[in-house]
């Protein structure tokens, strides 16, 4: 049998067939990569044809009569506070979550609780968003009402105190525990894999548990710990349902957390209004996901471009 | 003749009998000196008690107990007793130790108390948000509401089968478009593109892409449609493809992993035996790592099938049932509960019963997905182990 | 080659001639001037110290050292007449007549037995018969000392077999193709003796059929097995590999011409 493509006769098995055969899987595969790429510049791009009706519009063709800018900025800064809020509680305590599963919990148990906090991670969003109404909200009035009263010089105490518990800080934790998960998740995962040699290490120099922890677990980690929470970060931004349903929306912008006046976000302003929205008022909405696209984006390439640098060092 | 002289008379294999101890050395052998012993203080100093063992738990009981008794006095409240019995276990452990063991064990001990509280904390809620759901979802847990939909009824009665119906419709049309694209793309990533600059392209971006908040995709997929077809369109497919921006990324980011997971050893048996690339990938790379494929793709799935923002623009609210996605609204069981809660009927109660038995059979559906996943990545995934 | 599957198959083994062979990893130079004719139906044994280039040489003869991003080969491998470097030969072909065994066994587990035996023949889409295939597929497991012990369970997964067991099945894989060469890298080394030495008679058996190199850093089953040996070494580290002798295994192991492979075999480094 000759080893040449052109065989004489019937062609075997292989030859030209298998070339073609090769050729077109791999255009097909690529050809899925590439769809992919087009896929996130077309978002890019049909988010900025529809927005841009409101981009030029002029000021009072926008809801709120005050221009673009001025109807976007309360939002955005409603959705940084909450999003600030939710990984400034989150973080601390995901590591600590993480730690407990990895150094802390009798090892069966340890595979039981990662798998609860993966399952944590799958509820729906409007599950939780329920649940804050309806539970968390009305049992931290009496706490918020403690908080107005002893704590109102900070200017987030400020009150007055609402009465129903839809308030900025409700919003801030329940989306805190949402995000928890992911954090959790990256987090024990980079702690189990700490180097048993490193750990060892400093067991032999007669360190205790918790300083072994932070001589070797917690530095090994940062960098990944850091990246988690930024992709928790970007998570809480871009959620909308827990905030649609809890928050008490009425005001502008405000640092205090626990009356019932506040700037909504992003995401929850879209969802409550796009359904009866029409012209102008959508393409402003679509704006507004403009900017939070972008915000989130940046976000998340932060993430990334930290986890690669320390990978690379 | 010493007494050491006899025994070495005595041949090597006699049985045993009582040996003759060693004489006591002989009064020229200089008796070693006492070694000196340091004083303890001059050891490292570290206090040489420890704590009963289960130290910490009688310190728990014994708390608890003590801050019950002052609560009852004072008014008895669950949330306080737990903060209250946390934060003082903890600091009575804490100084126990360190009065017994010194500053860096109860440093130890403390922290682990904090990290105990912490994981706690994150479990209190978690534990609370099923409960709730559980005990208000399953008032309308009965066959109308999987048999009825919302068509005609504003107060009681009527159920959810329009938005379970358009659930699996709207979840099944975005997984359909996902796993061809999804797995292709991840085969490409991981077989042929190597470090070429497409490769590298493609890999940021679907990272970025796991990041893009629902609502955006929603967007994403309105615009999409609306330049076609103009703005006040709301189909059940727009949601689909809302739902594939969200799970591509996670199809392709296991996938790829999976394929990793194949040992290069099998693709080379492969090639040695003259099997072309492709062939090679189709029949041996995707069957070995198929059971992780097919896990990503339900947890992939359990991911979106309880998204709302996004269909809330995109496909919009409807009380009728609907099985086309390309015909018209369609509502899923996430909006429906939003719905339900956000603008109930009269009286608001049936509607509120009605969310959360959404909620409860949402939660369930993610469940099944997920715990399916992983056992079936357990039972057949195991051929890689 | 195709020939009718009820056919007793004596296939010709063929000469591989080898001149001028330089590998490159990249800018990294692997192996050099590599100048040897394998003779058929004869064991070859490529010894020498870890590192040398043995492995990187074999795989060029079946051209599976290009599939490492950056791996370059220059000079010609000639089979029977034909290079199978020549630039419109497809590498697939050439692997199909020349097969290899490697060092782990590595049998597809998603695949019975039979699968697996006949997996070279059932991923090219050949279509036979069954009838067809189940004679390849014992004539190949009969070829490698295996079919008496999974005739019964061929429906099995390939993975349930010891060592040794998916080892042989590998072969009776490799042959169920029949190639005319067969290379085998290192193929007793993950196994137990009493398997080792089980391969080593199998190879024996299977000189007669086709042509065989083996890559072995076991001096002692290089002694044994083999009829020719050549020996790969390595100047300095950094330095490519290069082949020092190449004799007949009594001469290298007895007598040998350089004092480097005279140094080796009597275990004087490496």
């Amino acid at each position: 049998m000759s080893l040449r493509t052109e065989a004489p006769g019937p062609s075997p098995v292989g030859g030209a067939n298998v070339r073609a055969g090769d050729r077109i899987f791999s255009a097909v595969a690529s050809g899925a990569g590439l769809l992919i790429l087009v896929v996130l510049a077309g978002v890019a791009a049909f988010q900025i044809a529809k927005a841009w009706p409101a981009i030029t519009a002029s000021s009072d063709a926008i809801p709120g009569g005050e221009g673009l800018i001025r109807y976007i900025w309360p939002l955005l800064f409603g959705t940084l506070l909450a999003a600030a809020i939710a990984v400034i509680v989150a973080v601390p305590i995901a590591i600590a979550v993480a730690l407990f599963i990895s150094h802390v919990a009798p090892p069966r148990m340890a595979a039981g609780m990662s798998y609860v906090i993966d399952l944590l991670a799958a509820i729906p969003s409007i599950i939780y968003g329920l649940w804050g109404i309806v539970v968390l909200g009305p049992a931290s009035i009496g706490a918020q009402t403690w908080l107005e009263t002893h704590m109102s010089w900070l200017p987030f105490f400020s009150g007055p105190a609402t009465s129903t518990g839809r308030t900025m800080l409700i919003v801030g934790l329940v989306l805190a525990l949402m995000i928890l998960p992911i954090v959790t998740a990256v987090s024990r995962s980079v702690f189990t894999q700490t180097p048993r040699r490193l750990q060892e290490g400093a067991l032999a120099l007669g360190a205790t548990r918790w300083e072994m922890i932070r001589m070797t677990v917690l530095p090994f980690g940062k960098s990944a710990v850091i990246s988690a929470s930024m992709l928790g970060l970007g998570r809480a931004l871009g959620e909308t349902m827990a905030v649609a349903i809890i928050l008490s929306v009425s005001g502008g912008v405000t640092f205090n957390l626990i009356s019932s006046a506040n700037p909504s976000t992003i995401a929850a302003n879209i969802a409550l209004d796009f359904p009866e929205s029409s012209g102008v008022d959508i393409n402003t909405l679509i704006a507004s996901g403009l900017v939070l696209f972008a915000v989130t984006l940046i976000i998340n390439m932060a993430a990334r471009a930290i986890i690669n640098r320390e990978v690379r060092i | 003749m010493s007494i050491g002289d006899e025994r070495r008379d005595e041949p090597v294999t006699q049985p045993k009998e009582a040996i003759p101890r060693a004489a006591p050395p002989a009064v020229d052998v200089p008796v070693p000196t006492v070694v000196r012993q340091r004083p303890p203080a001059a050891r490292p100093s570290v206090a040489t008690g420890s704590l009963p063992p289960r130290a910490p738990w009688l310190v728990l009981a014994g708390v608890a107990v003590a801050v019950a008794l002052v609560l009852l006095l004072i008014g008895f409240n669950a949330a306080l007793f737990v903060i209250a019995t946390a934060v003082v276990t903890g600091i009575v452990i804490y100084a126990w130790s360190r009065a017994v063991e010194g500053r860096r064990k109860a440093t130890d001990r403390g922290m682990t108390v904090l990290i105990t509280c912490a994981f706690g904390i994150a479990v209190i809620p978690l534990a609370s948000l099923l409960w709730t759901v559980v005990s208000k979802g399953v008032a309308r847990f009965d066959p109308a509401f999987f048999t009825e939909t919302q068509r005609g009824v504003i107060g009681a009665g009527g159920g959810a089968a329009h938005a379970i119906v358009g659930t699996l419709v709207i979840a099944g049309a975005a997984t359909i478009i996902s796993i061809p694209i999804g797995i292709m793309a991840a085969i490409y990533l991981q077989e042929y593109g190597g470090k070429g600059r497409l490769a590298r392209t493609l890999t940021f971006f679907v990272d970025v892409m796991t990041g893009i908040p629902s609502i955006v995709a929603g967007l994403f997929a309105y615009a999409l449609f609306a330049i076609f077809l103009g703005p006040g369109i709301r189909l059940g497919i727009m949601g689909s493809v809302a739902l594939s921006v969200l799970m591509i990324p996670i199809v392709v980011r296991s996938t790829e992993e999976m394929l990793r997971i194949v040992p290069n050893s099998l693709r080379e048996a492969s090639y040695a035996l003259g099997v072309p690339k492709w062939r090679t990938i189709v029949k041996v790379v995707l069957p070995t790592a198929l059971a992780g494929i097919v896990t990503g793709v339900m947890l992939a799935v359990a991911r979106i099938v309880g998204e709302t923002a996004p269909l809330l623009i995109t496909t919009g609210v409807v009380s009728s049932m609907n099985w086309n996605p390309l015909d018209g609204r369609m509502q899923n069981l996430a909006v429906f509960a939003f719905n339900e809660y956000k603008t109930p009927g009269v009286p608001p109660e049936p509607s509120f019963d009605r969310a959360w038995t959404a909620a409860l059979v949402l939660i369930l559906i993610v469940m099944v997905l997920n715990v399916g996943a992983r056992l079936l990545y357990r039972r057949f995934g195991t051929e890689l182990r | 080659m195709t020939t009718s599957p009820g056919a007793v198959v004596q296939a010709a083994a063929k000469t591989v001639e080898v001149t001028d062979l330089n590998l490159y990893y990249g800018a990294f130079h692997a192996v050099r001037d590599v100048d040897m004719r394998i003779e058929p139906n004869r064991v070859t044994a490529l010894i020498g110290s870890s590192g040398c280039g043995k492995s990187t040489f074999l795989r060029s003869l079946n051209r599976m050292h290009e599939l490492i991003p950056g791996a370059r080969v220059e000079g010609s491998v000639v089979l029977e007449g034909e290079d199978i470097y020549a630039p419109n030969v497809d590498p697939t072909a050439v692997r199909r007549q020349i097969g290899m065994v490697f060092q782990a066994p590595n049998p597809f587990p998603t695949m019975s037995i039979y699968d697996n035996v006949a997996a070279g023949l059932k991923l090219n889409a050949r279509r036979m018969k069954k009838a067809d295939l189940d004679v390849i597929v014992e004539r190949s497991l009969r070829g490698a000392h295996l079919w008496d012990e999974v005739k019964d369970r061929l429906d099995k997964a390939g993975m349930g077999l010891s060592g040794g067991q998916q080892q042989r099945l590998c072969i009776a894989r490799a042959t169920a193709v029949e190639p005319e060469v067969l290379l085998m890298d290192e193929p007793a080394s993950a196994l137990d003796p009493i398997a080792t030495l089980a391969i080593e008679e199998l190879v024996q058996e299977l000189k007669n059929r086709y042509t065989i190199v083996i890559v072995t850093h076991n001096m002692q089953q290089a002694a044994r097995a083999s009829d020719m040996t050549a020996f790969f070494n390595l100047e300095a580290s950094g330095k490519p590999g290069h082949l020092v002798e190449y004799d007949t295994t009594e001469k290298i192991f007895s007598n040998p011409e350089q004092k480097a492979t005279e140094d080796y075999v009597s275990g004087r480094f490496g």
